[in-house]
């Protein structure tokens, strides 16, 4: 298995699939993430990736608004 | 054949938050709900009941929950139901739309072992998606009847009480489609879970100890503090470390992967999507409102329209509500003879009717602004404009989803601090609820309703009720700024929010909250308001003074007369003193004393002071204002409404803080805080207004 590009979710352009590797922070947010359906492996879509607005992602029809860095905690690839 | 015993059904009711779980309780139960606290919470719990088919069934809406985790209060509370007062059947509603992430809830429903009933709710908004479901199979793995709803139109009811009562005849009954989680985990939990039964075995009869060892393993925080068994912590963190170990990861992420494994293996083989939606009609709703550039300026918009409606619009029936209870102040005045029951007359002419209606005066007001909020959330703006709040927010220390209830706030502070349950970060809630009453609610409308037009020109009036608003805004903001660097210092929780598809809320909807809301206004009126409007109007009669102290004297003589004389004018002059260096005197500060148990209070008690009876026609307020004129300048009639606006929130706002914090201490600091802070705001501008102003 070669070297795989992981990079932090904030640097996804909008459009793009990406999968889960991990999530850095508290076990609270990993929780609510996780009940949110945001999980290792899990593909989810940036559905927007603005300036100023929320960084909203689509994981199965559903979808979640991130702020303040937390787009910053999430591994994907 | 029908045991006895089944002829009472209680059910739990649980879901996710946008689930439509109200809808299907309400559904279910015909919104006629009675409220009680949670045992041994502060948290509230909604129950009814309803009759089918010979069965009473009580229903009790549980918190909105996204899984059973202990680190949320709110999905505790709903876990700890269930395992404790055990109630028949579990109705798990589920948002059609939305399944593979809505029975993640399920699942963990499924490891408590309750009788479950799923109401495949927004079936129709499914249906729309092309989303189709094999109902037979997914029920028969997930072993438990599938009911599809359309809650807010009442489809499938009857289906779902069916279900139910079969579903609690069955009773509880072992599992063939176990969720197992994987050889390395299952071998741990079965070596914990003999350790269990014998080092708790009090603990094992209570709940299932496969359950147990598995909540250990995930490092279930309230489980983990009902252990103490030497060898069974040991063997707990042995097994966390080498899972650990082996996964490279925690424990609880695996478990939850498995899981979302197990209801992935389910959907995949029951659920079709016939139509892959990429760009839905939301995304294109979202590209405008929350735009970088015109997100925010949208927003102010709306705002800016929701307030002009609840200024303008709300006018006219508060005009026509003012007549009538001036008509039946009257009527009551000209049936009843002055002297029998002289008491009962004067109490309720003088007393109750002033002051209750002072109050049900302003209920269009603040309808039209809680059915504005209502338009905002059930359309989804809100989550929008919630996160358009948060950058803002986040600066003073507070969470974008703080900006709902300070919304609210600005009808009645008593459903905003109920509101506030939607944050979960308690220092970021508890911050909101010290600063809510700074939000200028509807009673205090009444105030500046009578002294805005007294002391200031016509094209002045606007601005200054504007500056009076935003005065509380500024000063909320610095206060919350203040409250998160010392007593509720700490990290704001991060944003993570769902944000629901945008639709076009139905009438019901918006009604139903609208009302849910105005009721409690309402509410507030009927008790607190009441029983104060009596103590007071006790307060201002009596001590009476005798006959012989009324020669020479005109009829409002002798009432300013009789209120120096009573109880609460004694109080005002004894603190006039303080008061002094404000601008005020006794005759403010009484009517500022009458005006602690309901800020509405201040504008009768203003009237009766200066004699000007309540029960005359609508010529009252004018006159009032003109005693007003002459009395003060512009700059007290002012430092006056800042004093209202900053100091001692009512009593029902002290009320609810309390049931919403769960002590005592935080609704007196509330009290006691923004009353010294309106103090010191009210002196400095005072006293800095008198050198500047010729």
């Amino acid at each position: 298995m070669g070297t795989t590009s992981t990079k932090i979710l904030s640097q996804v352009d909008e459009g793009e699939m990406v999968s889960v590797v991990s999530v850095y922070g508290g076990r609270g947010l990993r929780n609510r993430l996780t009940a949110m359906g945001l999980l290792p492996k899990s593909q989810i879509r940036v559905v927007r990736n603005g300036g100023r607005g929320p960084f909203v992602i689509s994981i199965k029809n559903l979808r979640i608004a991130l702020g303040r860095g937390v787009a910053d905690k999430i591994m994907v690839m | 054949m029908m045991d006895d015993k089944l002829r009472k059904i209680t059910v739990a009711l649980a879901g996710n938050p946008n689930s439509g779980k109200t809808s299907v309780f309400n559904m279910l139960t015909g919104a006629r709900h009675h409220v009680a606290n949670y045992p041994g919470t502060t948290v509230e719990m909604k129950q009814a009941y309803c009759n089918h088919n010979g069965f009473r069934i009580t229903f009790v809406d549980l918190p909105g929950a996204y899984g059973l985790n202990a680190l949320s209060s709110e999905e505790l509370v709903a876990r700890n139901f269930i395992i404790y007062e055990k109630p028949d059947v579990v109705v798990n509603v589920i948002d059609s739309s939305n399944v593979e992430r809505n029975l993640y809830l399920t699942t963990q429903l499924i490891e408590i072992h309750v009788p479950l009933v799923l109401a495949f709710n927004m079936s129709d908004v499914a249906r729309r998606q092309g989303i189709l479901f094999d109902t037979d199979r997914l029920s028969s793995l997930l072993e438990a009847p599938i009911v599809p709803t359309v809650a807010n139109k009442a489809e499938g009811r009857l289906k779902l009480l069916d279900a139910i009562v079969s579903v609690a005849g069955a009773g509880r009954k072992p599992r063939t489609h176990r969720i197992t989680y994987g050889d390395e985990i299952e071998k741990a939990l079965s070596q914990i879970e003999p350790l269990i039964i014998s080092e708790h075995p009090g603990l094992a009869a209570g709940y299932d100890p496969r359950w147990v060892s598995l909540k250990l393993i995930e490092q279930d925080g309230d489980i983990l503090s009902k252990i103490q068994g030497r060898k069974l912590i040991d063997s707990v963190n042995d097994a966390v470390a080498a899972l650990k170990a082996i996964f490279g990861d925690d424990p609880e992420v695996i478990i939850a992967d498995k899981r979302y494994g197990f209801i992935s293996g389910a959907c995949q083989e029951t659920v079709k999507t016939t139509v892959e939606l990429r760009h839905t009609t939301s995304d294109l709703a979202d590209a405008v409102l929350t735009h970088r550039i015109l997100g925010l300026p949208i927003f102010l918009l709306l705002m800016y329209l929701v307030f002009y409606l609840t200024f303008t619009v709300a006018a006219y029936p508060m005009v026509w509500l003012e007549q009538f209870f001036g008509w039946l102040s009257a009527l009551l005045a000209s049936i009843w003879p002055p002297d029998s029951v002289n008491w009962l007359r004067s109490m309720l002419i003088d007393g109750v009717i002033p002051g209750v209606g002072g109050i049900l005066v302003f209920l269009p007001n603040i309808l039209i602004l809680f059915l504005a909020i209502a338009v905002l959330e059930d359309s989804g703006y809100m989550a929008r404009a919630a996160f358009i709040m948060d950058s803002l927010m986040h600066r003073i220390g507070l969470h974008g989803k703080s900006f709902i209830p300070m919304l609210i706030g600005f009808g009645c502070s008593v459903p905003a601090i109920m509101a506030t349950r939607i944050l979960e970060n308690r220092r970021s809630r508890f911050t909101t609820i010290m600063v809510l009453p700074l939000m200028s609610c509807g009673a205090r409308l009444t105030i500046y309703g009578l002294l805005i037009p007294a002391f200031f020109p016509h094209n002045w009036r606007g601005p200054v009720l504007w500056l009076v608003y935003l005065t509380g805004i500024v000063l909320a903001v610095v206060a919350a700024k203040i409250l998160r660097l010392t007593i509720f210092r700490g990290e704001t929780a991060d944003f993570v929010m769902e944000l629901p598809p945008y639709r076009v809320p139905t009438i019901k909807s918006i009604l139903t909250h609208t009302w849910i809301r105005g009721w409690m206004y309402l509410k507030k009126a009927g008790t607190i308001i009441l029983a104060f409007s009596i103590i007071l109007w006790a307060a201002m009669n009596y001590p009476k003074l005798g006959e012989k102290s009324f020669v020479d004297l005109s009829p409002d003589q002798i009432q300013q007369a009789k209120l120096a004389n009573s109880f609460i004018g004694r109080l005002g002059r004894a603190i006039e003193p303080a008061i002094k260096p404000l601008g005020f005197d006794w005759k403010i500060g009484t009517a500022l004393i009458g005006a602690t148990p309901a800020k509405e209070l201040f504008v009768s008690q203003l009237g009766i002071i200066y004699a000007v009876s309540s029960h005359d026609d609508s010529g009252a307020i004018p006159t009032l204002r003109s005693h007003l004129q002459a009395d003060y300048s512009p700059l007290v009639g002012f430092c006056i409404m800042l004093f209202c606006l900053i100091s001692s929130p009512c009593v029902a706002t002290a009320a609810v803080t309390r049931s919403e914090t769960g002590s005592w201490r935080w609704a007196m600091l509330q009290f006691f805080s923004l009353t010294a802070l309106g103090y010191i705001v009210t002196l400095a501008v005072y006293q800095i207004g008198k050198l500047i102003i010729p």
